[in-house]
């Protein structure tokens, strides 16, 4: 090499030109990702919109029968008690996490992350073995003479909020967690010492500040929520059919393409408008799954 | 005084939830172990008949391998798409880039479902339906995001001078980036890729419509069993599977502790 090259290497390298050179690097992932991503979710859109030629009865039929709109609902409602629950299950634990030494914080965060980790249908199986009518809760129940005869607790909407609840609450306490652990503690101290009480200094400081984290968290487990097919389809019955569901089956059960993919498109359209929104709110770099 | 109690309160609810997310998976292992033919519990007995039954059905065994199978390819396919879209994504400032990032994270956000009926529908145009090649391909596209979090998370702090030294001292690029630059980010690359071997591992939904009739991964199996009849062997497979979970997790805390240590993760 003479030594101009290397003198061009060098002016290269401080310039930070090669950087750019690396752009090609991307190409094969954006090609894999047009092919095997954006075309089929175009395809499911251009169904939706032409099976067999252009029309909107697709989209009319399923906003106009109550049948088909009431899963919308239930969807959004089952969506909505399981983000409340997490909530209200995950607020606490993220507050345990933020405020311990790091080395408890460290084990707590294995029961957190673990559930995460662990496959969903084993989970969602536990459930079963778990709720079912000779199951461990109906046994102690009984035994404690609260009931008499055991609870039907699958295959009905209690089994899919729990169950949704379940697989949620991680979604739920990651954000929050992040959230409160970066609440500067001088600011509750200094409440308390102007005489706040605990609950007020919690409302009125604490509160406030973990916001976003609850925000945030919500819209996750919402958004995940009423996408999700497995757990209501393994602990749901008939009546608790969810939208994800809906699809699966007007698709490979019914072969109603046009018909399957609007409603795709819907829920698409709703999974998407609630991620803008998170993103006006905090930007979805925000957005992390505990990785 | 009132503090505390109420602090303790909250603390002791905390735990509870704790204990609420741990305990219905870890249930399952007890009962791998039960004599019963019917899931009870407590387990009557002891015995190993539900993993000797795992062991010594070829179906069970066959869907077992074959989602090793898938999940390394799809792993190996992630992690090398995932590496050189990181390299870009983490080194190259422009408006496209930002677009192209949050195609590639996609996956992550459009329910499973919607991903796999599109797939199935352009799959059997492709004429890649019930094929290994399309499932492969329907399992690296949800991991990549994945390798691509972790990746270029650890790019963007990675010091590059490090690198530009060697291509100055006449290395070139690309045996800089492999020499120099791989191996320190390789814990991060490790992460990323056993994220992905697991994200493979436990897709169902996808893989659902993907794979075809004869070959099928576990966790299909695994459904078809549990819908058809409360099978008992699937316990044993998710005490299995919770198993291995545990070691993966453990691996993954290694890693990551490596990744600190090199002041490439927070």
């Amino acid at each position: 090499m003479t030594q101009a090259q290397q003198a061009v290497r060098l002016a290269a390298g401080r310039s930070g030109e090669p950087r750019n050179r690396l752009w090609w690097l991307i190409v094969p992932v954006v090609v894999f990702f047009l092919v095997f991503l954006v075309y089929p979710l175009v395809r499911i859109l251009y169904l939706s919109f032409f099976d067999p030629g252009f029309t909107l009865e697709h989209y009319a039929r399923f906003f106009t029968q109550p049948a088909y709109f009431n899963v919308l609902l239930l969807t959004i409602k089952t969506g909505l008690l399981v983000t409340v629950l997490c909530l209200i299950l995950g607020y606490p634990v993220a507050y345990l996490l933020a405020n311990v030494s790091d080395s408890v914080r460290n084990l707590l965060m294995i029961f957190v992350l673990l559930p995460f980790w662990t496959s969903f249908l084993v989970r969602t199986y536990a459930w079963i073995v778990i709720l079912q009518k000779q199951g461990i809760v109906n046994q102690i129940l009984t035994k404690l003479g609260l009931i008499d005869a055991p609870m039907q607790l699958v295959h009905n909407s209690i089994g899919v909020t729990i169950g949704l609840t379940h697989v949620m609450l991680p979604f739920m306490i990651l954000p929050l967690y992040s959230i409160m652990k970066g609440i500067d503690q001088d600011l509750v101290k200094s409440a308390q010492s102007l005489g706040a009480s605990p609950l007020q200094t919690f409302l009125r400081v604490y509160f406030p500040l973990s916001l976003p984290g609850v925000a945030s968290g919500s819209i996750l487990v919402f958004v995940i929520s009423i996408g999700y097919y497995v757990t209501p389809a393994l602990l749901g019955g008939r009546k608790d059919t969810m939208i994800s569901q809906l699809i699966a089956e007007q698709i490979s059960g019914q072969l109603n393409w046009g018909f399957g993919s609007a409603i795709a498109v819907v829920l698409l359209v709703i999974v998407l408008a609630m991620l803008y929104l998170f993103n006006r709110i905090f930007g979805l770099d925000k957005m992390s799954f505990g990785a | 005084m009132r503090r505390s109690y109420g602090k303790m309160a909250i603390y002791g609810f905390a735990v509870l939830v704790l204990i609420f997310l741990v305990l219905p998976t870890l249930i399952v292992i007890p009962m791998s172990f039960s004599s019963a033919r019917y899931l009870e519990f407590p387990p009557p007995g002891f015995s190993l008949r539900w993993y000797e039954n795992f062991f010594n059905t070829p179906s069970w065994v066959d869907s077992f391998t074959y989602s090793i199978k898938v999940g390394l390819c799809a792993a190996i396919l992630a992690a090398v798409f995932g590496v050189m879209a990181s390299i870009v994504l983490a080194r190259v400032k422009s408006k496209w880039v930002d677009a192209i990032y949050y195609v590639t994270m996609t996956p992550m956000i459009v329910p499973l479902v919607i991903i796999a009926v599109s797939l199935y529908s352009a799959y059997i145009q492709m004429k890649l339906q019930g094929t290994f090649i399309g499932l492969v391909i329907a399992h690296t596209v949800i991991a990549i995001p994945y390798v691509i979090t972790t990746v270029s998370g650890s790019l963007r702090v990675f010091d590059i001078r490090i690198e530009q030294a060697a291509i100055s001292l006449g290395a070139h690029p690309l045996k800089a980036f492999m020499k120099i630059t791989v191996p320190i980010i390789s814990p991060s690359l490790l992460s990323g890729a056993l994220f992905a071997f697991i994200t493979s591992f436990d897709e169902l939904i996808v893989s659902i419509y993907v794979s075809g009739v004869t070959s099928k991964t576990l966790p299909v199996r695994m459904w078809e069993g549990i819908r058809i009849e409360i099978d008992p062997t699937i316990t044993a497979i998710s005490a299995i599977l919770i198993m291995i979970t545990v070691a993966f997790f453990v691996c993954m805390q290694i890693f990551q502790a490596m990744s600190r240590k090199r002041g490439l993760s927070q």
